[in-house]
Order: C-alpha cells, then sequence, then structure tokens
C-alpha cells in the first residue's frame, strides 16, 4: 500500500500540472492551511471529548454519552450552539483589542502545529529551527489573553489577565530550558533531525538521568504554560470566575477554549518529539509500514495528554506566590544545572546508545 | 461559680443591678443603660467572673420599651449570665457599643440596628447590615407595618 | 528633577472587586467588597441580606408546631439538628420528658446529618482549592445519607422530621441495616479522603498557616463549631450542655490548637470519625417504645425566657424564645453558627491572597441561608 504522505510536495506537483510554478505553491500552501485548520478544529473538539470522558472517569461519572453513539459527537453539538450564540461584550470595553484577542490565541497554537513531523515525510513546514519556532510561537499566545483580560473592562478578567502574564513569563524559562537539555544530545533544532537521532534510542533512554529530570520539569512547565490546573491561576473559577475569558461568549470564548485543548496536544507532541521517538516505533517494531508512524505518534502524545488530564482532575490548585516560588527557587536552578550535567554526560560520551 | 455568688458579688460592684431568676434557666440582670458599658467591661475582665464569650445578642420590642438582651458565657468557668438593658425612647434609642470589649458585638449590634433601630455609641460601623440602606422603618418593631410583604393571619 | 516629589504625585487608589452575589466561591448570595493590592487583601467586608427572609419576624405570628418547619430552611445543611433545637426548647419551656427512643433516634439522625454536611463542606472545600474531583466523592457517601433519610422521614433534606413531643413517626424498618451499612461503608472512604486530599502536598501548602485565627480571637469573635476548635477553643455544645442521648455515649471532641485552615480543615475530617463512632454506640441500642408523647393541639409556652444551645455542624445554634404565655412567641431570635463565624472573616483574611481568601472561607464552611435566616 502506497499513501502519499508527503503532502507538500503531493499537493504542488498535482497543481503544477495546470497553472504556473508561482500560483501553485502559494495555493498550495493555502490548501494545506485548510487541511490542517480543518483537522485540528476536529481534533480539538476530540480533546474535549475526551477531556470529558477522562474527568467523568475520575469522578465516578458515565460523562457524556446522550448526543450520537456513546456521545461522540457531544462536543460537535457544543460547537454548533456556539457558533449560533450571541457575541455578547462588555460596554465600555476596548473593542477593537477585545475583538482582536481570541485571534491571538489561536492562530499562534494553530502556527506551532505546522511544525510537526506526524511520520517521516507527513510534515507541513520542516524548518531547521523547529523548536526555536514553537518555543517563540507559543509565547505569542500569552499576548492574546492579556488583551482579552485588560480589553473586556471586568476587573476579575484584568487579575487572571496579569496572573497569566506572570505565569506564562515565568514557566517559559523552563520549558526552553528544559528542551535545550535535550538539545545537546541531538545537536540539531529541527524536528526531522531530532527524530532521526532517536533511531539509537529515543532520547529519555539516550539522556537517561538529566532527560527524565528535564522531561519532568517540561511537563510541569508545560502544564502550567497552557493554563491548566493545578496551574490555572488565570481562571482560578472559584476565585475569579472564569478569569480573563468571563466577558467573552459564543465563537470568541469557543476560540479560548479550543486554543486551550490545542495547546495542550502541542505540548504533548512536542514532549513526545523529543523524549519519546516521535512517530518512532519502540524497537523498530514497525519501521517497515512508515505511515504507521502518524499512530506511534498520536498514541504517545495522547498517553501524555491523558497524564495531563490526570494531573488536571487530581490536583488542588497552586497559589500564585506558590506557583512563582516553585519556577524561579526550584524548577529553574534545577535546569540550569540539569543543563550542566547533560552537557558532561554528552562531552564524557556517556549517553546510552543502543 | 453559683448564680448566687455571682449575684453577691456584682451587686457589690453596682447596687443598682436588678437580679431575676424566675421564667428562665439563667441569671438574669438588668442594668440601667448609663451604667452598661462599665459592668460588660468588668464582667469581661475579673477574673472570677472572666465573661469573655459573647454568644447571642438579641434585640427586642418590649411595646412601651426597646431593649437589647445579652447572653454570656465564660470559657474558664463555663457560666451564663444574661444582661438586659432597656429604653423608654422609641424615637431614637441609644445605647453604648460592646464592640469594643467583644468583637463579635460589631455584626450583632449591626443586626439589632437594623431591625430595631437601636442605636450603639462608638460603634465602627453602624449601618444596615441585611437590608438596603434606603429601607424606611425597622422591621422586627412590633409596631412595623407593611402591607405588601407581611402576611398577618 | 527630585524623584521624590514626582512619586508623590503618583495617584493610587483602592482597587474594589466585588465578589459574590453570583460567585462560584460564595455558595450562594453572599456579597463581599474586597478592596485588594495587587493580589493582596486588604479588607473585606461582607453585605449579607440576600436570602433573608425575616425567619424570626414569621415566627412571631406562627405556632410552635409551624416554626419547626421553617428552621430546616436556615442552616439547611443541618436541617435536623436545627428542629431539634426548637423542639428542645418547647419541651424544656414544657417540661416535658420524651422518651428514650426519640432521644436516641434523635442524636441518630442528628449524627448523620453532621456526616452528610461535612461529607458535602468536603466536596466543596476540595473545589474551592481547585481540585475538582472531591466534589463528586463527598456526595457519593451524601447521597447514601439522604437515601437513609428519605426512607425514614420522606425527605432528603428538609426533613421536618422532629416535633415537639417526639418525631413525626417511628423509623422505617430498614434504618437500622442501611445506617450500619453506612458506617461500614464510610470507614473505607474517610481514609480515601486522606489520600485524594488531606495529604496532597499542593493541599498541603495551600491550607497551612493561611487564615490563622487565635484563640483569643476565636472567642472575642463568638466563633463556634469547626472554627472555634480549630484554635483550640473547646465549646463542643454536646460535651457542655449535653442534650438528647449524648450523655449516654462517649466521644473525643476534636481540637486542634494551630488555629490555620489546616487545623480547621482536620478538625471536621476528626469529627466525622466521631459522627460514626457516637452512632455505632446507639445504633443497637434503640431503646423499644413510643416514637412521641402527646402533646396539646396548640402549645402555649409559660411566661419567660428560653434558651437552648444545640452544636449543629456549623457551631453552635442557639434558639431563645421570649414568651407571654400565649400560642405564639413574643419574640424568637436564632442565634446562627455562621454568622458569628462570618464576622470573623475579615480578620482572617486581610494580609493574604485571594486564593487565601477563598480557601480560608471554605474552611469557615457557610452556609448563606443561615447567616442571613
Amino acid at each position: 500500500m502506497k499513501i502519499a504522505l508527503n503532502i507538500t510536495k503531493t499537493i504542488q506537483d498535482l497543481l503544477l500540472g495546470f497553472m504556473p510554478e508561482g500560483t501553485a505553491s502559494i495555493l498550495a500552501m493555502v490548501i494545506i492551511a485548510l487541511i490542517y485548520l480543518a483537522i485540528f478544529s476536529v481534533a480539538g473538539l476530540m480533546l474535549v471529548l475526551v477531556e470529558r470522558k477522562v474527568a467523568a472517569w475520575f469522578q465516578l461519572r458515565i460523562g457524556p454519552n446522550r448526543v450520537g453513539p456513546w456521545g461522540l459527537l457531544q462536543t460537535m453539538a457544543d460547537a454548533l450552539k456556539l457558533v449560533s450564540k450571541e457575541l455578547t461584550g462588555t460596554v465600555k470595553a476596548d473593542m477593537f483589542l477585545y475583538n482582536l484577542a481570541p485571534y491571538f490565541v489561536i492562530v499562534s497554537s494553530l502556527m506551532a502545529l505546522a511544525v510537526f513531523p506526524f511520520t517521516q515525510e507527513f510534515q507541513a513546514f520542516d524548518i531547521n529551527i523547529g523548536i526555536f519556532f514553537l518555543i517563540a510561537i507559543s509565547s505569542i499566545g500569552v499576548i492574546g489573553i492579556l488583551l482579552g483580560g485588560y480589553a473586556s473592562n471586568n476587573k476579575f478578567a484584568l487579575i487572571g489577565a496579569m496572573r497569566s502574564g506572570v505565569q506564562t513569563i515565568s514557566y517559559e524559562l523552563s520549558v526552553g530550558l528544559s528542551l535545550l537539555t535535550m538539545i545537546l544530545i541531538t545537536g540539531s533544532l529541527q524536528l526531522s533531525e531530532i527524530v532521526e537521532v532517536q533511531k539509537n534510542g529515543w532520547l529519555i533512554v539516550q539522556g537517561h538521568i538529566p532527560a527524565v529530570i528535564a522531561f519532568m520539569i517540561y511537563m510541569i512547565a508545560g502544564t502550567a504554560e497552557t493554563n491548566r490546573a493545578p496551574f490555572d491561576m488565570v481562571e482560578a473559577e472559584s476565585e475569579l470566575g472564569a478569569g480573563f475569558h468571563t466577558e467573552y461568549s459564543g465563537m470568541k470564548f469557543a476560540y479560548f477554549f479550543l486554543a486551550e485543548f490545542i495547546n495542550m496536544f502541542i505540548i504533548a507532541a512536542v514532549a513526545a518529539t523529543v523524549f519519546f521517538g516521535g512517530w518512532l516505533s519502540p524497537f523498530g517494531i514497525t519501521d517497515s509500514i512508515p505511515w504507521l508512524g502518524v499512530f506511534w505518534f498520536l498514541g504517545k502524545t495522547f498517553a501524555l495528554v491523558f497524564l495531563m488530564m490526570w494531573f488536571r482532575w487530581t490536583f488542588p490548585r497552586l497559589r500564585v506566590d506558590q506557583l512563582l516560588t516553585l519556577e524561579w527557587k526550584y524548577l529553574l536552578p534545577l535546569n540550569l544545572l540539569n543543563i550542566v550535567l547533560m552537557a558532561l554526560i554528552v562531552w564524557l560520551g556517556l549517553t546510552i546508545q543502543l | 461559680m453559683t448564680n448566687e455568688a455571682l449575684q453577691k458579688l456584682m451587686s457589690s460592684w453596682n447596687s443598682e443591678l436588678e437580679f431575676i431568676e424566675e421564667g428562665s434557666q439563667f441569671l438574669n440582670i438588668s442594668v440601667k443603660a448609663a451604667n452598661f458599658h462599665q459592668l460588660m467591661s468588668q464582667l469581661k475582665s475579673n477574673s472570677e467572673t472572666s465573661f469573655d464569650y459573647l454568644f447571642c445578642v438579641t434585640g427586642i420590642d418590649l411595646g412601651k420599651e426597646l431593649g437589647v438582651i445579652y447572653h454570656l458565657e465564660s470559657t474558664t468557668h463555663r457560666h451564663i449570665i444574661v444582661i438586659k438593658v432597656k429604653t423608654d425612647d422609641r424615637e431614637n434609642p441609644t445605647f453604648d457599643t460592646v464592640s469594643d470589649i467583644w468583637k463579635t458585638a460589631d455584626f450583632h449590634e449591626r443586626e439589632v440596628f437594623d431591625f430595631f433601630g437601636i442605636k450603639f455609641n462608638n460603634h465602627p460601623n453602624l449601618k444596615r447590615l441585611f437590608l438596603t440602606d434606603e429601607w424606611e422603618g425597622f422591621p422586627l418593631r412590633k409596631d412595623y407595618v407593611d402591607e405588601v410583604n407581611m402576611v398577618i393571619k | 528633577m527630585d524623584t521624590n516629589s514626582a512619586n508623590s504625585n503618583l495617584k493610587s487608589e483602592d482597587y474594589f472587586i466585588n465578589m459574590g452575589p453570583q460567585h462560584p466561591a460564595t455558595h450562594g448570595v453572599l456579597r463581599l467588597l474586597l478592596t485588594i493590592d495587587g493580589e493582596i487583601i486588604k479588607k473585606v467586608e461582607p453585605d449579607l441580606g440576600y436570602i433573608h427572609r425575616s425567619i424570626e419576624k414569621m415566627c412571631e405570628r406562627d405556632s410552635y408546631q409551624q416554626i419547626v418547619h421553617l428552621t430546616d430552611r436556615m442552616d439547611y445543611l443541618s436541617s435536623h439538628i436545627n428542629n431539634e433545637a426548637v423542639c428542645l426548647t418547647v419541651e424544656n419551656a414544657l417540661e416535658l420528658e420524651v422518651p428514650e427512643r426519640v432521644k436516641v433516634i434523635r442524636t441518630i439522625i442528628g449524627e448523620l446529618t453532621r456526616i452528610a454536611s461535612h461529607c458535602l463542606w468536603w466536596g466543596v472545600m476540595g473545589m474551592d482549592v481547585g481540585a475538582l474531583t472531591t466534589y463528586f466523592y463527598g456526595f457519593r457517601d451524601r447521597e447514601m445519607i439522604n437515601d437513609i433519610f428519605e426512607e425514614t422521614c420522606g425527605a432528603r433534606l428538609t426533613m421536618n422530621y422532629n416535633i415537639p413531643g417526639g418525631l413525626m413517626f417511628d423509623i422505617h424498618p430498614n434504618f437500622v441495616k442501611r445506617t450500619k451499612d453506612f458506617v461500614a461503608h464510610f470507614k473505607t472512604k474517610i481514609p480515601e479522603y486522606d489520600k485524594l486530599l488531606t495529604n496532597n502536598v499542593i493541599f498541603q501548602k495551600r491550607m497551612k498557616g493561611v487564615g490563622i485565627l487565635s484563640k483569643e480571637d476565636a472567642i472575642s469573635f463568638g466563633a463556634s463549631g469547626p472554627v472555634a476548635r480549630g484554635s483550640g477553643y473547646s465549646c463542643d455544645v454536646r460535651k457542655y450542655h449535653s442534650y438528647s442521648a449524648l450523655d449516654k455515649v462517649t466521644f473525643n471532641e476534636a481540637l486542634k490548637s494551630d488555629g490555620d485552615s489546616l487545623a480547621r480543615y482536620e478538625v471536621r475530617i476528626q469529627e466525622m470519625w466521631e459522627s460514626l463512632s457516637i452512632i455505632e454506640q446507639l445504633i443497637d441500642n434503640i431503646p423499644e417504645g413510643e416514637h412521641k408523647i402527646a402533646t396539646n393541639a396548640v402549645i402555649k409556652l409559660p411566661k419567660g425566657e428560653f434558651y437552648q444551645k444545640v452544636e449543629t455542624a456549623r457551631g453552635e445554634l442557639g434558639v431563645f424564645i421570649h414568651s407571654t404565655g400565649t400560642k405564639n412567641p413574643y419574640r424568637l431570635k436564632f442565634r446562627s453558627p455562621g454568622f458569628s463565624n462570618l464576622s470573623l472573616l475579615n480578620h482572617i483574611a486581610v494580609g493574604g491572597k485571594i486564593g487565601d481568601l477563598v480557601a480560608s472561607m471554605a474552611t469557615l464552611d457557610l452556609v448563606i441561608p443561615d447567616i442571613d435566616r
């Protein structure tokens, strides 16, 4: 079976058959963007459903089970409801910034998706600074949250936005540094290259002790960066109502909501790619069938997504000062030490190569 | 301390106190508004009485008079007494606050003010607690009339 | 230019936040006016009355049998104990001696009510600090108690099981068995609560040293119940002014001396164990006999003043009746535990963060209809 996984090339070749090269490449980009958009709006809805089912499982409930078989269409129905709802707003809101904010959030999370190698060929945009690009893009989302909280003229929203500001700026450091630790092994920022290196063993095995530490720091910081419990200061419904998106309704709210879930997917996907070998199968058992890489990639990602949901439905929330203490007094120094340790291990050639 | 001992001790402080024991399981003491605050602080600070726990403040409209009833307990001796203070002045009833002696009196006195219109001198924040600021009249007084909201059988 | 004078020109204003009356943390219609400086609370001013129904005024027009039904609607989570308070006041005033059977059943149901109330509190306590799962665990166990109540008295929340002179009806034949089942079930569940929430490091950090209330302040603010006992003030009405069948059982008063939110939390967990032990001591020894004694259709209390204290799940509930010898009370006052406990919120929350306010408010276990009446 031959499946055309190299989508960029396939589409471009198809278009080149009947139009000039410049038009073809632009059109190809548009088509790919639309495909990604379609896949990930559905994936976002799926994640919401998964979260609700997982939550129900943790909480001795059944979860959504009315719409469609086993409630599978529940989030579709929710999305349709949100589309049809009125877009309300506060009177004295800064309307331009207020309307702009959801787009910042959703665009930044969709942009990040472009660089992931789902299998060897299935990658829209194989940039040579992949990891750097991901870190840079993921911090743009916080601008949207700050704008949304500031512009909606609500005091709870403003507090939520300010919390989000301090939180993302702080935890961005840990995300970056823990990934940097792994870059020391791979020697490349390009995601396809990083996966290639792991053919000698996943990085969490290659880097053993410092890699495990880096993974744990990354998961903590990643959860914080997506503003999910136990780091959901930004929303903290028992403290701030709904936080920064208190005044949003309908699709604008749905953008924030969807972005949260796509961000969760991104954090898990980065972890799967950098620590667990991306689309590589364990011990190369399915190397002969390349398209199965998609399932390995998604399987690893969803296992990590489940881990993040597990955090959310088990832990209480930290207080805002404890959140900052955790980052600046514990994670950051540990991270810096960990980088030195990893550098020593790479320098002395103590990595485990299978 | 037994009720008799309390009665004896307190009459040595102030001879104008009125003691009533019948019709109640506790020792009841009526005090004039003028001596009220001094008696209360003495009850709290005296080591033999040490009534440090004010657990109930009740406003009451006795028809002609308005009064406030204080239930006091000592957490060391575990005895209970009831202090009553009354006034004839229905237009502008005023007593001294005891919120400087027991912090709980702050809220309880605001409640009494809210429902009976009894004012408390030197209270730090005497304003309506349950009802809105523009509410007219004091609902728990016997002469309060509200034909819309009150169902009288 | 002089920097000092430039700074003094900067205007600084207090930031007011209106928490409630519709806010998830206030568990009802309580409005808090917060003055904050960044995240730090400078002042908390409660604004009450959103669910004020003037029950005290309504009581002045109702007969004593009718008053019992109103008390359900105050602290709806300890409705049985509220009923009991009024019934005890009336019975004491009339010098009625209710049968032993009534006393024992009242005590068992009272303790079940306390456990149910603490289960709900535990669930929402977890929610307030962000652990959403606790809510369902608490409700799972509370449902079992509610089922027992439903079978015996036909209602799950506002039970009206007490009447002056006894109980509305006798217990259901299944009552003893189901209560025993519940006790056995719940003994395995409290350790689960500890695993899920109490021993969680984040929870410990959130609660320890937060919202500290000293023993002196607890007494001065008129605190009662678990709030006061968390500060080391021994005030259990069941111990000091024992009522119903509580003098027949042995139990320990849960006491902690730290005075912080964690202490108040642990006191309530401990109380659930004690309540289980009280139920166990009584459930096998329900005496045979009548479930009520006849009273006059129109109850007239003698002239005088009557006061009865009981220990609800939230603290000391007092019923003060000033009677003039008619069929209605001349003045009836409910000393509600939540009212005094709320008054100390400002004291324990100032200086903390918004998150601390929510956490310490949760440990006060406020029920707003109980405060507003």
